[in-house]
């Protein structure tokens, strides 16, 4: 349309800029809302950018590296006895459990064997310190939905079990016990009495869950159905540990792979959940905590005698060549792939941490949520910021 | 309104005002005590304060001094004024509220015929507040509780006004006192020594009116407005110091308000049995009643809160007009035909 005089051209003007404001007005676009870095439910610092159309997510982009502190390349100028000491603070929930791979890859270079007694004694501490992990995520995840009294019933009952950790290495939360070729010391005096005692607690504890939080209809309500990650995508997007078990895949490195600990010389069994949904998650860890008790209990009534450090040199060089050796962890599959070059210290590390895989599948998992639903998805995908971002 | 004391107008209003302001706060403080830091405490088998004065009672104090001394901080893009009126708003919602609060057969600020009705206008008031609060904040977190706040407490409000309808119909007052007199008059099956809590008759009303008491509180299970663990506090996430108080104060006095009017509707209220609705000892034991009535149900209501989970917006919605408020109106029609019938 062409005006026929300055006059109806400025109306026409006016006219369109008048639409344009009302457009403004009234567009409803989306909101970008950052959950994270400071906020409560990734506790710590990772942050999801979400686009919001209402309360309802339309993308979400996990965004890491807000930790990050360089432990691959600080392994490198370290020897193998320190580097244990770094490894610590990977998964802080579950220390012991991160020193194990890492000493049992390095073993496997130098082509050392740790004792049996020794091996008893770690996985029995692995164990313990995955009951200590799984517990606290016990309780969390009820925070997650607004329920604040689990959370402080994990972090009393928790504590026995990192009492008993640290009477045996004296660390309570970064025990850095795990040597190459054994363990630093032997378990103290009636240690396994004390032990056995806290396991009772323990499943104790996982009733009071039970009681509080899985038969609870709200707990049900805002978890059930909520954050399906079918089996396939779950493989596809590299998860393990838990996470992957409530998809319904049936893997556990503890079975599946056992790289000479104990787990193979007792009965115990692996826990899934066919749903894929939070609430299978969660389901899947409660029983997992349990079965952990009951093993540790078997491992306390078998632990051979003998010594606990086989034959090192006192001056650890770990000859040239590659390993890679996963376990299970607390928090899914952690791997340590070490090159080494003959010398005192790793000439590469590579670790390889459950969370960071875990954490992936946020943005397929979150399309469509509701705002509370991405903080239980988050909390029940459970990851620990350290094991993210290293 | 026949006074204790014949006093000038202009008397009487200075000391209920002042007694206003020494109530009120009063409240919020006893619950904050009794309930978020011993009770709470003794549910998560943790102590509670209890190194400042006998029993930590003197901490209320110590939070308070807190309070006042930190620094109020306005956002840089937040709406100023609305702002800083936001918990002004909320917080005479909760005073606005103890107008009617009877505790005894004069000792009330304010006799009103319309008295529930205004109790329930009134404390639709801090929904204004909270949105306020939440616009104008400048801040997305605070944004979405307070429009969260506004979706519920609308929701809300309809159930709780339903409610109580099942017990004016039946007392056939609107009058705070009147629903009183009706109580302690009332008998079961010709018994009246206990007169005739209204408990017992509308008790499906007493359970909505707690179960939507709770959501206009913004308890958990219904406190997605505040939800520290998604919105990290809502529509005060901005507030600090002072202003964050106020916020504090109000929702703890409107607990007890709110408590004190389900103990007035529903337990029958200042009245002790054996007494005369009239009887002028009743102005000295009445309050006392009414405290223990308010926190028995102040129990229940704290009680719920830390032990549940909180439920999603969308659910919670389903979960007032689904089932909340055709049960409501049901009430209301059984009442009315038993009313007709009897």
């Amino acid at each position: 349309m062409t005006a026929t005089s300055d006059r109806e051209q400025m109306a026409y003007v006016a006219a369109q800029a008048a639409d344009a404001r009302i457009n403004v007005e009234l567009d409803t676009g989306d909101m970008t809302l950052n959950i994270g870095p400071q906020h409560p439910a990734t506790h710590g610092t990772l942050r999801i950018a979400c686009r919001l159309d209402g309360e309802q997510v339309v993308v979400a982009e996990p965004i890491m590296g807000y930790m990050h502190r360089g432990y691959e390349k600080l392994c490198e100028v370290r020897t193998y006895p320190q580097c244990t000491t770094l490894i610590n603070r990977i998964d802080w929930l579950g220390s012991f459990a991160n020193e194990v791979p890492f000493i049992l890859a390095a073993e496997r270079l130098m082509e050392v064997e740790a004792p049996p007694r020794a091996q008893w004694i770690r996985t029995i501490l692995f164990e313990l310190s995955r009951i200590a992990n799984l517990a606290l995520f016990l309780g969390d995840m009820g925070v997650q939905i607004g329920a604040l009294t689990p959370v402080f019933f994990a972090f009393r009952d928790r504590e026995r079990v990192l009492n008993q950790i640290e009477e045996v290495t004296g660390g309570r939360f970064h025990p850095n016990f795990d040597r190459i070729g054994g363990l630093k010391d032997d378990i103290p005096k009636g240690w396994i009495d004390e032990t056995r005692s806290v396991m009772t607690k323990m499943r104790t504890f996982c009733d009071e869950m039970e009681d509080l939080l899985v038969g609870n209809e709200i707990f049900q309500a805002r978890c059930r159905g909520v954050g399906v990650i079918p089996g396939d995508v779950a493989v596809g997007y590299g998860l393990s540990g838990a996470n992957l078990r409530a998809s319904g895949i049936d893997w556990d490195l503890r079975r599946d792979a056992n790289p000479g600990l104990a787990w193979d010389q007792i009965d115990w069994r692996v826990w899934t959940h066919p749903d894929g949904d939070s609430f299978a998650r969660y389901w899947v860890r409660l029983q997992e905590t349990r079965e952990a008790t009951r093993i540790v209990d078997q491992l306390l009534d078998g632990i051979p005698s003998g010594p606990i450090m086989a034959k090192v040199p006192r001056i650890i060089k770990v000859p040239a060549g590659e390993a890679y050796v996963s376990t299970e962890n607390p928090l899914g599959e952690m791997g340590y792939y070490i090159v080494s070059k003959g010398d005192l210290g790793p000439f590469r590390v590579k670790i390889r941490t459950p969370s960071f895989n875990n954490i992936s599948v946020v943005p397929w998992v979150m399309k469509g949520v509701y705002v509370p639903d991405v903080i239980t998805i988050l909390g029940s995908l459970y990851f620990i910021l350290g094991d993210i971002d290293r | 309104m026949t006074s204790l004391l014949a006093l000038p107008y202009w008397q009487e209003t200075a000391i209920k005002l002042g007694l206003a302001l020494a109530v009120i706060p009063a409240t919020s403080l006893i619950l904050v005590y009794l309930f978020l830091f011993k009770m709470m405490a003794f549910m998560q088998s943790r102590l509670g304060p209890n190194d400042t004065g006998p029993y930590g009672s003197l901490q209320l104090i110590a939070e308070a001094i807190k309070f006042l001394q930190k620094e109020d901080i306005h956002p840089a893009q937040a709406d100023r004024r609305v702002f800083r009126m936001a918990p002004v708003v909320v917080l005479a919602s909760t005073f606005l509220l103890y107008v009617v609060l009877p505790a005894g057969p004069d000792a009330v600020v304010q006799n009103l015929d319309t008295g529930v009705f205004y109790a329930m206008a009134v404390s639709s008031l801090s929904v204004l507040g909270i949105l306020m609060a939440g616009w104008a904040s400048a801040n997305k977190y605070a944004l979405l509780g307070g429009l969260r706040a506004a979706g519920q407490l609308i929701a809300y409000e309809l159930p709780l006004i339903l409610a109580v309808m099942g017990v004016v119909v039946q007392a056939e007052t609107l009058n705070l006192q009147g629903i009183v007199e009706a109580q302690a008059t009332g008998e079961i099956f010709g018994f009246g020594a206990i007169g005739n809590p209204f408990i017992l008759t509308q008790f499906l009303a007493f359970l909505i009116f707690m179960i939507a008491a709770q959501a206009e509180l913004t308890q958990t299970p219904f406190d997605m407005p505040v939800a520290e663990t998604e919105l990290v506090g809502g529509f005060h996430v901005e507030y600090t110091g002072f202003r964050f108080l106020l916020f504090f104060m109000a929702e703890f006095g409107t607990a007890f308000a709110f408590s004190a009017l389900a103990a007035v509707m529903f337990l029958g209220g200042w009245w002790i049995p054996g007494f005369d609705v009239h009887d002028n000892v009743l102005n000295i034991l009445g309050p006392g009643v009414m405290l223990a009535k308010i926190l028995l149900i102040a129990f229940f209501i704290f009680w719920i809160r830390f032990t549940y989970p909180r439920l999603r917006e969308d659910q919670l919605q389903k979960f007032a007009w689904k089932v909340l408020i055709p049960l409501a109106l049901a009430n209301i029609v059984l009442t009315g035909i038993f009313k007709v019938v009897f």
